[in-house]
């Protein structure tokens, strides 16, 4: 592989968009996964695409309408799961097929799908502007900046509600943040993995990691390195094999985990972590 | 002044009274046993002074304060959970858990004297789910420790320990006591309870009786007819 194409624009936006996507995603996903949660970033990702089709029915960015009706419907399932007791399961279910039964009903009636809202199932990392990698550089530091801010908050109400309660921490409305940081974090991953691979992005690289962390920082940085190694990998060597970047970059995400799993079950990793247990 | 007084706390589920018009009070310092059978509603009582239940009739004031009026009370509490339900695999070292209790002060050297009081300074760096139940425990008790409360509550907090354990987590709490904590403990072990408080407060829904514990212990007719009551409970449980 040259070096050469690092000096193409398109690739320094790719990869500069995609090393930030990488981090945000791992840092919320930990928190997701930690909650029994994990598949929530498919289901707001599912939303959005409601929100896309929206966007292009009625002619306004579709990346905006994306932001605002996932990140609604997102509050309001929390809401609703709160206020009725529903598991978290069949919340993430209603939030999903709702979403997608949206979009479908939205796309027929703008007759049809096009190539722009393929772009949006399938990522298209390779094509963001500047202007985007703007706004995922900002949106990606504004979360890290209010989990770093709460960090103790998140943490201690990700370990157990109720303590945290005790202890003063406003308990709901950190469920509510960490439901509106995830819904941020999904929609601004759209670009580079697509609707239908957001969630291997939140949850793949944290599995690992658990298995090799000690503690919390210990495990998010790990989880990072994951990360961003399986994204920055993905995307070169989509470029240089000619073949799809989303895919690429899941995949290499599983191999790091199908290889931490060898190691294990060869007893070369600490035996103490029961994660592949559970 | 009075650490806690509970006056005429009632507490309903759907309708069924679970906490009967209950009234007792708690001195500075003392080592305070709530006994009663499964289902006396000690938890329920645990869950409105921590603030985890509001709807309650009647009051409970926290060295004078009506807690409706104010959470800050919360601050001076330390709270050890029955079985402290964590994800097993949560990816946290003891001091990351101790230091969740904290607040927003660094305090390394605190972490440090807590995990000391409670022996288990040499396990600071394990991951919390590789500890044993008794381990585990007693990083609760350093977590609640942490913030320098003037009060601990601990709900019935050797459930599914084993004995030596136990044993260490009571010398634990005589130690504590001894230095001036409030200790609030629900505990179904009589002995336990005889040996370590120096006041009882017995209770199935309703107070059945509040005193100094050598008058409950030494006084057979009593303890007969609290377990009665509480084998009764416990047949018609079964």
């Amino acid at each position: 592989m040259s070096f050469e194409i690092l000096t193409y624009g398109f690739m320094q936006r790719a990869l500069i968009a995609g090393i930030a996507i990488a981090v945000m995603c791992s840092v919320i996903g930990l928190f997701l996964v930690l909650r029994r949660y994990s598949l929530f970033g498919d289901a707001v990702a599912h939303s959005s695409f409601g929100g896309i089709a929206a966007g292009l029915l009625i002619g306004l960015y579709p990346l905006w309408t994306a932001y605002a009706v996932s990140l609604i419907s997102a509050l309001v399932i929390t809401r609703i799961k709160q206020s009725f007791d529903i598991s978290g399961d069949a919340s993430v279910a209603i939030l999903l097929s709702s979403g997608i039964a949206a979009g479908l009903v939205m796309i027929s009636l703008a007759g049809g799908f096009t190539v722009d809202i393929l772009s949006f199932i399938f990522g298209s990392i390779l094509l963001v502007s500047t202007n985007d990698v703007i706004l995922i550089l900002a949106l990606t530091g504004a979360v890290l900046l209010v989990i770093l801010l709460l960090y103790r908050e998140l943490i201690y109400s990700t370990f157990n509600e109720e303590q945290a309660k005790v202890s003063g921490i406003p308990v709901e409305k950190i469920n509510y943040l960490i439901v509106f940081l995830a819904g941020i974090t999904v929609v601004t991953s759209i670009q580079l993995v697509g609707i239908l691979l957001i969630s291997a992005l939140l949850v793949i690289p944290n599995v690992t990691a658990i298995m090799y962390g000690k503690g919390f920082k210990h495990t998010a940085f790990i989880s990072m390195s994951f990360s961003v190694f399986a994204v920055v990998g993905g995307i070169l060597l989509s470029y240089v094999f000619d073949i799809t970047p989303a895919g690429t970059i899941v995949m290499l995400s599983i191999a790091i985990f199908a290889t931490t799993i060898g190691i294990k079950s060869t007893g070369l990793l600490d035996k103490q972590s029961k994660l592949i247990k559970n | 002044m009075k650490a806690v007084e509970i006056e005429n706390l009632t507490f309903r589920y759907s309708g069924v009274k679970v906490v009967d018009n209950l009234s007792f009070s708690v001195n500075q310092n003392d080592f305070l046993g709530i006994i009663g059978p499964n289902g006396a509603g000690k938890s329920t009582l645990f869950s409105c002074m921590l603030g985890l239940l509001t709807n309650y009739e009647g009051t409970i004031k926290f060295f004078g304060k009506d807690i409706r009026e104010s959470k800050k009370y919360l601050h001076d509490i330390g709270y050890v959970p029955q079985k402290p339900v964590f994800e097993k695999n949560f990816p946290a070292t003891v001091r990351e858990v101790v230091r969740m209790g904290l607040g927003r002060k660094k305090n390394e050297s605190k972490i440090d004297e807590v995990l000391q009081d409670v022996w288990i300074h040499e396990l600071g760096h394990r991951r919390i789910g590789e500890l044993s139940g008794g381990q585990q425990q007693r990083v609760f008790i350093a977590k609640a420790l942490v913030n320098s409360p003037k009060i601990l509550i601990l709900d019935e907090p050797v459930t599914g320990i084993d004995v030596q354990s136990t044993e260490l987590f009571y010398g634990i709490l005589r130690e504590l006591n001894k230095k001036n904590l409030t200790i609030i403990w629900s505990s179904h072990d009589m002995d336990a309870v005889n040996r370590l408080a120096n006041k009882v407060a017995c209770m199935n829904k309703t107070l059945f009786f509040h005193g100094d514990s050598d008058e409950f212990f030494t006084n057979d007719e009593l303890v007969k007819q609290y377990s009665e009551a509480s084998m009764q409970e416990h047949m018609h449980h079964h």
